[in-house]
């Protein structure tokens, strides 16, 4: 159990390869630029992201600096603008598109046995859009920032505000078509393009979690779309549909935002619960517990996900009766995803567990969303909401759902995947350093947040009275421990670019098919095309054995 | 200028049959996007509509009817070419399926042309937020949230339709003359009338929400 799984007997490699590798194919600048293979698109997204990644959380560094005394450090309206920035970057530019877009797109295809995604090109044009939206977005940041905070609600944003808040609502404008572009891909990939035997009831958790949200990417975000754009039309001329002065309904916005963001949440959760069900199995060597239940709950989400905006809006004048109803179908979604958690738990009884790095994260994911979703339940209970309302309980509780488990499961990704990406093993110590680190450094930062929000702590605010120093004090020293957390795989990561040694073809002795062909994959990803007669996650805990998807059996 | 030459499948598939019908999926599938995008300013409008049903009725007098109406037939008709267009195409029948498709291009820009006409009618009537909008006397204010959706739907509709005239284009002075679109695979040609399509019905909501209100 303490011997780490690339310790064990690693399966037999697969012959040498006859075709180069996707990393070394070609060399040239413009080969990268104009690639089509989904895999290098998917490092070019990761890298694009990571960056993201650290402008968020530059901003957020400012904040909680500002936040370590009352007195502050930041200019109020500096203030603002910081964690209106760190919303948007962080959430748009981050969150998003973390593990869809460089995950889903480099192991989409690799795990359904295809060469590649349905449209290459329509892909790597997502890259580009993406990073024209990142253009804008910073170029509204330099220029000195919107101060709406990322839910850009009106007449704030339309009519009072003073920032770039024109340019930073095209930055989401455009963002979006990037998005939806990313998930017709994968919802056309993963109905036409699955190798023969490839069933749906055979498909891996992640590609069930990959269509899940792509699903729901497709239908939220135009909306997101038409709202931004009424949005821009009205700070651009001064006229528009949310305008009060022509009859038009500010709240309007808030529903329409909220009828997108909050299946935004789910779609940064549900591909991050689609990894944990692939690490989870593959750790514990035991198959995943109620795969079909699984496959049902991550729609379920899916679809229930758009019948619960208004809970954000208790109190911003909708009905009482609204309030209850949409308070009700808030707990339904509860029941899916507490499946989803049962599952993943009983999913580690009587399994032959080992603690690597991507297991860590795996479970810190879990306890991190089930601490995120029970407090959710708590926010989605009418009375409760109405009291912390706008205070930091609401910010401890996403940022459990959307840093803790989502940031978490993007790391966990990253080390159980890294391996077939470069061809490299990490360092296991140091990536479960960074694992436990990012836990602690975690819970010292938002766990606090909760004790300041339940006390009355309204978010947004710049200065906070003395007697809550000590609890913003801590959950500053936190976020100083999760950023250590956050930088340190950069770092033995690109040491492991170089230094680490070569992984085969399936170090983790796992099932998939993207397991079955070399580390790192040929350009069109498979000597031949994969036949698929066996469902994922065939491990046997008792003689630590397992059998592939292509039905090849490996004994312990 | 051949008629046609041998295709091969992309790499990442089996045969052309798969290619084609991964093509036409995506389509209906960025459709579902699409129907979204308008159906958000769809909803909007009968919200308001519904809140303010008089301002509605008084301000849609100033639209237009027979521009409207000119386009209506306009863009139905063009849908009804480009189907005749795949049709041919299916056939085998290359210089049918030119004429259909130059046929539903004319359409296309005759549609822009009669819009554009439209658009400088209704400047001279004032009925352009901000930049010239004339508030009549004892009329609300809530006139001009009429007048906004107006603008932002056909605009966008009138930007997709030029999209759509576009790929037309495309399909004309660029896959058909290499011969890439035969009767054996035509799907590029379906996947732009399928996005036709949706494009004219579009219009199919967008004609009676500006031009029959209080019309009756
Ligand atoms: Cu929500």
């Amino acid at each position: 159990m303490s011997s780490t799984t690339a310790e064990r007997a690693a399966a037999p490699d697969t012959a040498p390869p006859s075709e180069p590798s996707y990393l070394t194919a070609e060399n040239t600048v413009a080969s990268w630029l104009l690639t089509k293979d989904h895999k290098r698109i998917a490092l070019l997204f990761f890298v694009s992201i990571t960056f993201f990644f650290f402008v968020g959380g530059a901003a957020a560094t400012l904040m909680r600096l500002n936040l370590a005394t009352p007195e502050g450090l930041l200019q109020p309206s500096v203030y603002n603008r910081m964690f209106t920035m760190h919303g948007i970057i962080m959430v748009w530019f981050f969150l998003i598109p973390s593990i869809p877009t460089t995950f889903g797109n480099f192991f989409v295809p690799l795990m359904i046995g295809a060469r590649d995604l349905a449209f290459p090109r329509v892909n790597l044009g997502s890259w580009y859009v993406f990073n024209l939206s990142g253009a804008v977005v910073l170029y509204s940041l330099i220029m000195g920032g919107a101060d709406t905070g990322w839910t850009f609600y009106t007449p704030l944003s339309t009519s009072y505000a003073n920032g770039y808040v024109f340019a930073a609502a095209m930055a989401v404008f455009i963002n979006g078509f990037s998005t939806i572009m990313t998930s017709l891909n994968f919802i056309v990939t993963i109905h036409r393009m699955r190798a023969p035997g490839m069933t749906w009831m055979r498909l891996p958790l992640f590609i069930w979690a990959t269509y899940a949200v792509s699903v729901v990417m497709l239908t939220a975000t135009p909306v997101l779309a038409m709202d931004t754009f009424l949005l821009a039309v009205e700070r651009f001329i001064g006229v528009g549909v949310f305008d009060p002065n022509l009859g038009g309904d500010p709240i309007l916005w808030q529903h329409m935002f909220w009828f997108y963001s909050h299946p935004a949440v789910y779609i940064m959760i549900l591909p991050a619960m689609g990894v944990a069900s692939e690490i989870i199995p593959c750790y514990a060597r035991r198959p995943i517990f109620g795969y079909a239940g699984m496959t049902v709950a991550l729609m379920a989400i899916a679809i229930l996900s758009f019948f619960v905006w208004a809970h954000h809006m208790f109190v911003a004048g909708i009905s009482i009766y609204a309030g209850v109803v949409f308070s009700l179908l808030t707990f339904f979604v509860a029941v899916p995803s507490a499946i989803k958690v049962f599952n993943w738990t009983v999913s580690l009884h009587k399994g032959r567990i080992s603690f690597d790095a991507p297991m860590l994260y795996a479970l810190g994911f879990v306890l991190l969303f089930t601490i995120g979703g029970i407090t959710g339940l708590m926010l989605a209970t009418l009375g409760v909401d109405v009291d912390v309302h706008d205070t930091y309980f609401v910010i401890a509780h996403f940022h459990y759902i959307m840093v803790g488990a989502t940031v978490s499961a993007f790391f966990g990704a990253l080390h159980y995947w890294w391996p077939k990406m470069t061809g490299r093993l990490y360092p296991e110590m140091w990536a479960r350093f960074a694992a436990i680190l990012t836990y602690v450094g975690f819970n010292l930062t938002f766990f606090p947040q909760f004790i300041l929000g339940y006390l009355g702590m309204p978010r947004r605010w710049y200065t906070y009275p003395a007697e809550w120093q000590s609890w913003n004090l801590l959950s500053s020293a936190g976020a100083s421990i999760l950023a250590v957390a956050y930088v340190l795989p950069l770092l033995y990561l690109g040491w492991s670019l170089f230094w680490g040694r070569k992984a085969g073809a399936n170090p983790w002795r796992a099932t998939g098919l993207e397991w079955s062909t070399p580390s790192p994959p040929p350009t069109h990803n498979f000597e031949r095309t994969p036949v698929v007669t066996a469902i994922p996650y065939c491990y046997d805990p008792e003689h630590d054995s397992f059998v592939t998807q292509e039905g090849a059996r490996y004994a312990g | 200028m051949p008629d046609s030459v041998a295709l091969r499948p992309e790499i990442q598939y089996a045969n052309l049959e798969q290619q084609g019908d991964t093509a036409q999926l995506g389509m209906w599938v960025f459709l579902v996007n699409e129907t979204l995008f308008f159906g958000a300013l769809i909803f909007i409008y009968f919200m308001y509509r519904m809140t303010y049903p008089h301002e509605f009725a008084e301000a849609a007098q100033d639209a237009v009817l027979w521009c409207g109406t000119v386009n209506l037939v306009l863009l139905l008709t063009s849908s009804l070419t480009m189907v005749l267009a795949i049709n041919s195409a299916a056939q085998g029948e290359r210089r049918q399926m030119i004429r259909w498709l130059i046929a539903t291009a004319a359409l296309g820009i005759a549609f822009l042309l009669v819009k554009g006409y439209e658009y400088h009618l209704d400047f001279q009537s004032k009925v352009v937020p901000v930049v010239n909008f004339e508030t009549k006397a004892g009329e609300g204010r809530a006139r001009q949230l009429f007048w906004v959706f107006y603008w932002v739907g056909t605009g966008l509709h009138a930007i997709h339709l030029i999209i759509g005239v576009g790929l037309v284009l495309y399909m004309l002075l660029w896959r058909i003359r290499q011969g890439k679109i035969t009767a054996v695979y035509y799907a590029p040609l379906e996947v732009v009338g399928i996005y036709w399509s949706f494009v004219d019905v579009v219009w199919l909501f967008l004609y009676p929400s500006i031009y029959l209100v209080g019309r009756s």
